[in-house]
């Protein structure tokens, strides 16, 4: 058996299709006529939409993590590290990650929901057959809004989860307002922010194409649309993992560790 | 008017799904200002047939022409053009639910009209095609608001705003009453006066059938198993040909 019979299996075959599916998508967005309004909506719904739900998360995220780090820092004589440590934390890893995370399980499950309803109810046969072309409609403004609007959600869900820390800090402490954002922001270097951003970047591409992906290519009915949905949600929370790892690897390859 | 110019030619075409030949040499011809009805059990390949000529499904061999273009030799832009002279109406309607019935109607206009030609006429048109099937109260409705047959009626108010030269009809009144499968029948009926349309109506309602087919085409093991005037196939003795007309 050669090597290419023994990578035809499902797995490699649906890898492949996402590959294909990419492909297309960098295909379509540099040919021009982009579909800007639609773009704007999505935009709108991608990001507004969830804003409240990344908010309060972030918030509590922040609390929690200094309510609970707390303790561990007092019993070492280190509570002053406090903003400090919730800072880096926060903004390098917890914020981004949860926020992508929150935005794979809402945004990647409605946009594979929606468009796999529109694939067994015909509607993307229904533009492709009045001219519009769907993947441009339906896809490549979605993939762009997730991909715009994940790092500018997490921008927030940074600042909002360091709002909650300063509670979480002063709830059985007593930090200043200028000292805790002081020592929080001294905490910081560039080699912090840009990374987190960076993979940002690719998170919201990620959770966008994947929630495209399988509604754009849902079958079978309402069953497939629901599987489509889950499925958009698992995958796009695996991939937040892995590309977590590798832009963690590729930063200290790069020194920005 | 039925004119002997062919509109749309279908030549040997053939389509498979796996081990099911659907389409076996499969041949048509579409005049302008006919009604031909394609008539087959379901699964016989119908659907498949008018998704092939729209291009929605890409058949094995054998070639299929619309208004004397050869759609396979045609790139992505110039097919999304020609689709501006063939209309679908889907079995499921296929209306944009997120959308209000103005704004479905509108759809099609954004690929073919210009900015400037959607603002000075997309609102006349809407109104126009909405008038064209009694709805045009139903402008800023959504389409989860509408009953089965306003909605098909919707559909087909969508399928018309271009003008198309021709519709093609996946079962159109399937699903709905004897009275609305009526209403449907004759409204396809002035539509296709109006606009001098051609049609290819995929369907097994005998009344619909029997109101609009100028020609009626037995779609049975992927061919074309016989032809003719409603008339013509009803005395046919063929029994697979009896079978669909038993009781009439």
């Amino acid at each position: 058996m050669s090597l290419l019979d023994k990578l035809d299996t499902p797995f490699f075959r649906e890898v492949g299709e996402i590959a294909r599916f990419t492909g297309r998508f960098f295909r379509e967005v540099t040919k021009p006529k982009q579909e800007w309004e639609e773009f704007v909506n999505q935009s709108y719904h991608i990001g507004y939409k969830t804003f409240t739900l990344v908010g309060i998360t972030a918030f509590i995220m922040g609390l929690v993590l200094t309510i609970q780090s707390r303790p561990t820092l007092v019993e070492f004589g280190a509570d002053a590290l406090l903003p400090s440590m919730v800072s880096v934390s926060l903004v390098r890893e917890i914020a981004p990650v949860i926020t992508a995370l929150i935005c794979a399980g809402k945004i990647g499950s409605g946009i594979g929901a929606e468009l796999g309803s529109m694939r067994v109810t015909e509607q993307i046969d229904a533009m492709e057959v009045s001219g519009t072309n769907p993947f441009k409609y339906l896809v490549v403004t979605r993939v762009l809004a997730s991909t715009v609007m994940v790092p500018i959600l997490s921008s927030l869900a940074i600042a909002i989860s360091l709002y909650g820390g300063y509670l979480g800090a002063n709830l059985k402490g007593d930090v200043s307002w200028s000292l805790y954002w002081y020592q929080a922001y001294k905490a910081l270097i560039y080699g912090d922010f840009v990374p987190a951003m960076v993979k940002t970047i690719f998170f919201g591409f990620a959770i966008g194409i994947v929630g495209c992906y399988k509604g754009y290519n849902s079958q079978k009915g309402t069953e497939g649309v629901g599987r489509s949905a889950t499925t958009a949600v698992i995958v796009a929370s695996l991939l937040v993992f892995i590309l977590d790892l590798i832009a963690v690897q590729v930063a200290d390859v790069l020194g920005l560790t | 008017m039925i004119k002997d110019k062919a509109i749309i030619e279908v030549d040997r075409l053939n389509k498979s799904f796996g081990q099911n030949h659907v389409l076996r040499d499969f041949s048509l011809q579409l005049s302008e200002g006919e009604n031909l009805v394609i008539l087959g059990k379901s699964g016989s390949g119908k659907s498949v047939l008018i998704k092939c000529i729209i291009r929605l499904i890409e058949p094995d061999s054998g070639t299929i022409s619309i208004l004397d273009q050869d759609i396979s030799l045609l790139d992505q832009d110039e097919m999304d053009l020609l689709r501006a002279d063939v209309g679908f109406l889907f079995q499921s309607n296929a209306l944009y639910d997120s959308m209000t019935i103005r704004q479905n109607l509108e759809f099609p206009l954004r690929r073919h009209w210009t900015k400037e030609e959607r603002e000075l006429k997309a609102e006349s048109a809407v109104k126009e095609a909405l008038e064209d099937v009694g709805l045009l109260h139903t402008i800023d409705m959504m389409p989860a608001e509408l009953s089965g047959g306003m909605r098909k009626r919707i559909a087909l108010a969508r399928t018309i705003i271009l003008k198309p030269k021709v519709i093609l009809y996946d079962e159109p009144t399937t699903g709905l009453d004897p009275i609305t499968g009526r209403e449907i029948s004759e409204l396809m009926n002035r539509i296709q006066e109006k606009y001098n349309t051609a049609s290819i109506i995929i369907s097994h309602d005998m009344n619909c059938i029997r109101m609009t087919a100028n020609r009626i085409i037995m779609l049975i093991e992927g061919k074309n198993y016989a032809e003719g005037t409603f008339e013509n196939l009803i005395k046919n003795q063929d029994p697979k040909v009896g079978d669909f007309f038993e009781g009439l």
